[in-house]
C-alpha cells in the first residue's frame, strides 16, 4: 500500500466573527496516499476549501484560526513549520489551482514571467533554463504555439487556456500533491472535460497525488479513487469511489446521488434534499444533518455520531449504522 | 542544463532568447514611441533641459558683472530678451533659473514617490496598526493647508539664515514632504483592492516572499497611477516653487528661478512697461509643464498591456 502523503488529523479551523464562532472545519480527519486522487465533496460552505487552505496555511488570520489538530505532509506537521519553511512547500511540494482562471493570473505580467517565477524561486534555475522549462510545461498542458504564449498577457488567452496555464504553473516544480479547488466550475462543459483529462493524464505521468475539491458528482465518478463527503465542517462519509457510488450509506450522500440528473432518464423535477444547510454559528452537540434527514431518530438530535468504519473500510458518521457494528 | 529533460527538442535553443522576451518595460517603451504627443513632450522637455543646463555656456554674459547703467533694456540683437533692472541678461537668467526649477520639480517628485509609494504600499499591504499609524500621519499632514505651511517653512528658512545656495535643497524636501500624502492614499487604496484579487492568493500559493509579491506583482499594477501622479507632481512642484519664490519665500536672489523671475510682474511698472521680464519665464513654465503632462499621459497608456502595440 502506498504511503500517506497528507494526513489530516482532527483538524479544526474556526473563524471568529462578530456573530459568533464559525466552525468551518470541525474535527476533520482523512488522508491522501501517494498518487491517489481524493475528491472532497460537499455543498458550498461546508469547509472543503478551508480544509485545503489550512493545509497550505493560508487561512487569513484574523478572523480565521487553526484551533487544533495536525496536518502531516510528507512526514512533517505543516502546522508547526515556520513561515519560511512553509514558503518552500507552497508552490514547490504542493501546487494549487483555483476556481477562477480569469482572475488567478496577474493581468500586467506576461504568461512567461508568471510561469518562470516559481522555477527561479524554488528550483534556482537561470532565466534561460526557466524559459525552456516553461515552454516544455506549456506544451505539456496541451497549448500549441508555446513561444507565442510565453510573451502573451493573460487577457489574450481564453478561460480554458488560462486554466491550463494555471495548471502548468502549479505543476512547474513537480509537486507531490496538487490541490485543485473546483478547477472546472467556471469553464464550459467541453473545456471542463479537457481540463479533467489533462489533470488525469498529468497525475498518472508524474504519480502525483491530487486533492480535488468539487461539488459535481459527475467529476467525482470520473476522477476519484477515494471520496470524502463533508457536511457543515465535518466528514460524514468516506469510501473508495466504487463503494460510495454503489453503496452510499449516509442519508446526505444518498440525497446527493439522487439529486443528480441521469442521462436518458427524464424527470419532471430533480430530487432535492429538503431544508437548508444549518447556520454554521453555534451548532450544538447533535448530528447537523438531523433537521433535514428523513431517517432522523431521537438520538440524532442528542449526540454527534462518530465516523466509524465497516469491514470494507467504508466510513460513515450516522446513527443509523451504529447498531449494525455492535452486532 | 541538467535539470532540463534530456528529451527536449533542440530547436528551442535557437529560437528563443529570454533577453528578447517582452517585459512590461519593453512593451511600454514600444507603445510610448508610437505616441505623437509623447514624442512632442519628450522633444520639448529635452530642449528645456539642454537650454537650461548647456545653454548658459554659450552665453557671452556668463561672467558679466552687474551693471545698472545697462538695466531695463528692451530686447535687442545684443540682449535677445533684454536686461533686468540690474543690467543682467534675461536670457541667461532664464537658462540658469531653468536649472533650479527643473531640478526642484523632479527631485521633489522623486521624494514624493519614494515616501508616498513606500508608505502607501506598506499601509495597504500589511494593514493593521501600521496602516493606522501611517494613515493618521497622512491625515494630519493632509489637514494642514498647503500654502500657509509652505509660507511658514519659508519664513523659518529665512530666520535660520540658510545660505541661498542651499535653500533649493530645503525647498525640494519641503515640497516633497507636504505632498506625498495624496500619492500614499492613492496607492494604499489600490493595493487594498489588488491584494484581495485572486492572483495575489495565487502568488501566496506559489510561496513567494512579501517583498517579491509587492515589487513584482503589486507594483506593476499600480505603476500607471504612480506615473500619472508623478508627472502631475513634477508640474505642480515647479508651480509650487514658482509660487513660493513669487512670494519671496522659495529661492532667494541672486539665485534665479522661473517663479522668482515671474515675480517681476508684481511690480506695476515692470508689468506694464517691461513684458520681457516676466513673459519668458511664464512661457518656459508653461512649456515644461505641458510637455511633462504629455509624457505622463503617454506613459500611463504605455504601461497598460491591454493596449495594442
Amino acid at each position: 500500500m502506498a504511503k500517506n502523503i497528507v494526513e489530516f488529523r482532527n483538524l479544526k479551523t474556526y473563524f471568529y466573527t462578530e456573530e459568533g464562532v464559525v466552525k468551518a472545519v470541525n474535527d476533520v480527519s482523512f488522508s491522501i496516499r501517494e498518487g491517489e486522487t481524493v475528491c472532497v465533496v460537499g455543498e458550498s460552505g461546508c469547509g472543503k476549501s478551508v480544509t485545503a487552505l489550512s493545509l497550505m496555511r493560508l487561512i487569513q488570520s484574523p478572523p480565521g484560526k487553526i484551533e487544533g489538530g495536525e496536518i502531516i505532509f510528507d512526514g512533517r506537521d505543516v502546522l508547526k513549520l515556520s513561515e519560511a519553511e512553509m514558503r518552500k512547500i507552497r508552490g514547490n511540494e504542493i501546487g494549487m489551482i483555483f476556481q477562477e482562471p480569469m482572475t488567478s493570473l496577474n493581468p500586467v505580467l506576461t504568461i512567461g514571467e508568471q510561469l518562470m517565477e516559481p522555477l527561479m524561486v524554488h528550483k534556482f534555475m537561470s532565466k534561460k533554463e526557466a524559459w525552456n522549462k516553461a515552454i516544455e510545461l506549456i506544451k505539456q498542458v496541451g497549448i500549441p504555439r508555446a513561444e507565442q504564449i510565453m510573451t502573451s498577457y493573460p487577457h489574450e488567452l481564453s478561460g480554458g487556456m488560462r486554466q491550463r496555464i494555471m495548471i502548468a504553473i502549479a505543476l512547474s516544480c513537480d509537486p507531490k500533491l496538487l490541490i485543485a479547488d473546483e478547477p472546472t466550475t467556471a469553464l464550459d462543459v467541453t473545456i471542463q472535460a479537457q481540463i479533467l483529462d489533462l489533470l488525469r493524464k498529468i497525475k498518472q505521468e508524474r504519480n502525483m497525488a491530487l486533492m480535488l475539491i468539487t461539488h459535481d458528482l459527475g467529476i467525482v465518478a470520473e476522477m476519484a479513487d477515494y471520496v470524502v463527503v463533508m457536511y457543515a465542517g465535518k466528514v460524514i462519509e468516506e469510501a473508495p469511489v466504487r463503494e460510495l457510488f454503489k453503496n452510499p450509506k449516509h442519508p446526505y450522500t444518498r440525497g446527493l446521488l439522487k439529486a443528480k440528473p441521469i442521462i436518458g432518464k427524464r424527470q419532471d423535477k430533480l430530487y432535492t434534499i429538503p431544508g437548508q444547510v444549518p447556520n454554521p454559528i453555534g451548532l450544538g452537540n447533535y448530528c447537523y444533518f438531523s433537521d433535514r434527514c428523513e431517517y432522523a431518530m431521537d438520538i440524532c438530535r442528542q449526540k454527534i455520531p462518530q465516523l466509524t468504519a465497516d469491514e470494507n473500510g467504508h466510513k460513515v458518521a450516522c446513527w443509523l449504522y451504529e447498531g449494525e457494528w455492535k452486532k | 542544463m541538467d535539470r532540463l529533460n534530456a528529451n527536449q527538442p533542440l530547436d528551442y535553443k535557437k529560437k528563443n532568447n529570454p533577453k528578447k522576451a517582452p517585459s512590461i518595460w519593453r512593451d511600454a517603451f514600444h507603445r510610448f514611441l508610437k505616441n505623437k504627443y509623447a514624442i512632442l513632450g519628450l522633444v520639448i522637455l529635452t530642449f528645456m533641459f539642454l537650454f537650461s543646463f548647456v545653454g548658459p555656456y554659450f552665453s557671452p554674459y556668463l561672467d558679466a558683472k552687474i551693471d545698472v547703467s545697462k538695466g531695463n533694456q528692451p530686447p535687442s540683437a545684443e540682449h535677445w530678451l533684454g536686461t533686468d533692472n540690474l543690467g543682467r541678461d534675461v536670457l541667461l537668467r532664464l537658462m540658469l533659473a531653468g536649472r533650479i526649477s527643473l531640478t526642484i520639480g523632479i527631485a521633489a517628485t522623486l521624494i514624493i514617490i519614494l515616501i508616498g509609494g513606500t508608505l502607501g504600499s506598506i499601509a495597504g499591504y500589511y494593514g493593521g496598526w501600521l496602516d493606522v499609524i501611517i494613515m493618521r500621519l497622512a491625515d494630519i499632514i493632509y489637514a494642514m493647508p498647503g500654502l500657509p505651511i509652505l509660507i511658514m517653512l519659508g519664513a523659518i528658512m529665512s530666520d535660520l539664515k540658510i545660505p541661498p545656495s542651499q535653500r533649493i535643497y530645503y525647498v525640494m524636501f519641503i515640497l516633497g514632504f507636504v505632498s506625498w500624502v495624496g500619492l500614499a492614499r492613492l496607492i494604499r487604496s489600490q493595493i487594498l483592492s489588488l491584494k484581495e484579487q485572486e492572483f495575489m492568493l495565487a502568488t501566496e500559493v506559489l510561496g513567494l516572499r512579501d517583498s517579491k509579491k509587492i515589487i513584482k506583482h503589486l507594483f506593476p499594477n499600480v505603476l500607471p497611477t504612480v506615473i500619472v501622479s508623478a508627472t502631475l507632481g513634477v508640474a505642480s512642484s515647479i508651480l509650487a516653487e514658482s509660487a513660493l519664490s513669487f512670494l519671496g519665500l522659495g529661492v532667494i536672489p541672486p539665485t534665479p528661478s522661473w517663479g522668482y523671475m515671474l515675480s517681476a510682474a508684481n511690480n506695476m511698472i515692470d508689468f506694464a512697461k517691461r513684458p520681457w521680464l516676466w513673459i519668458p519665464p511664464g512661457v518656459a513654465i508653461m512649456f515644461s509643464v505641458v510637455a511633462i503632462n504629455f509624457i505622463g499621459d503617454a506613459l500611463r497608456d504605455a504601461f497598460d498591456p491591454r493596449q495594442k502595440i
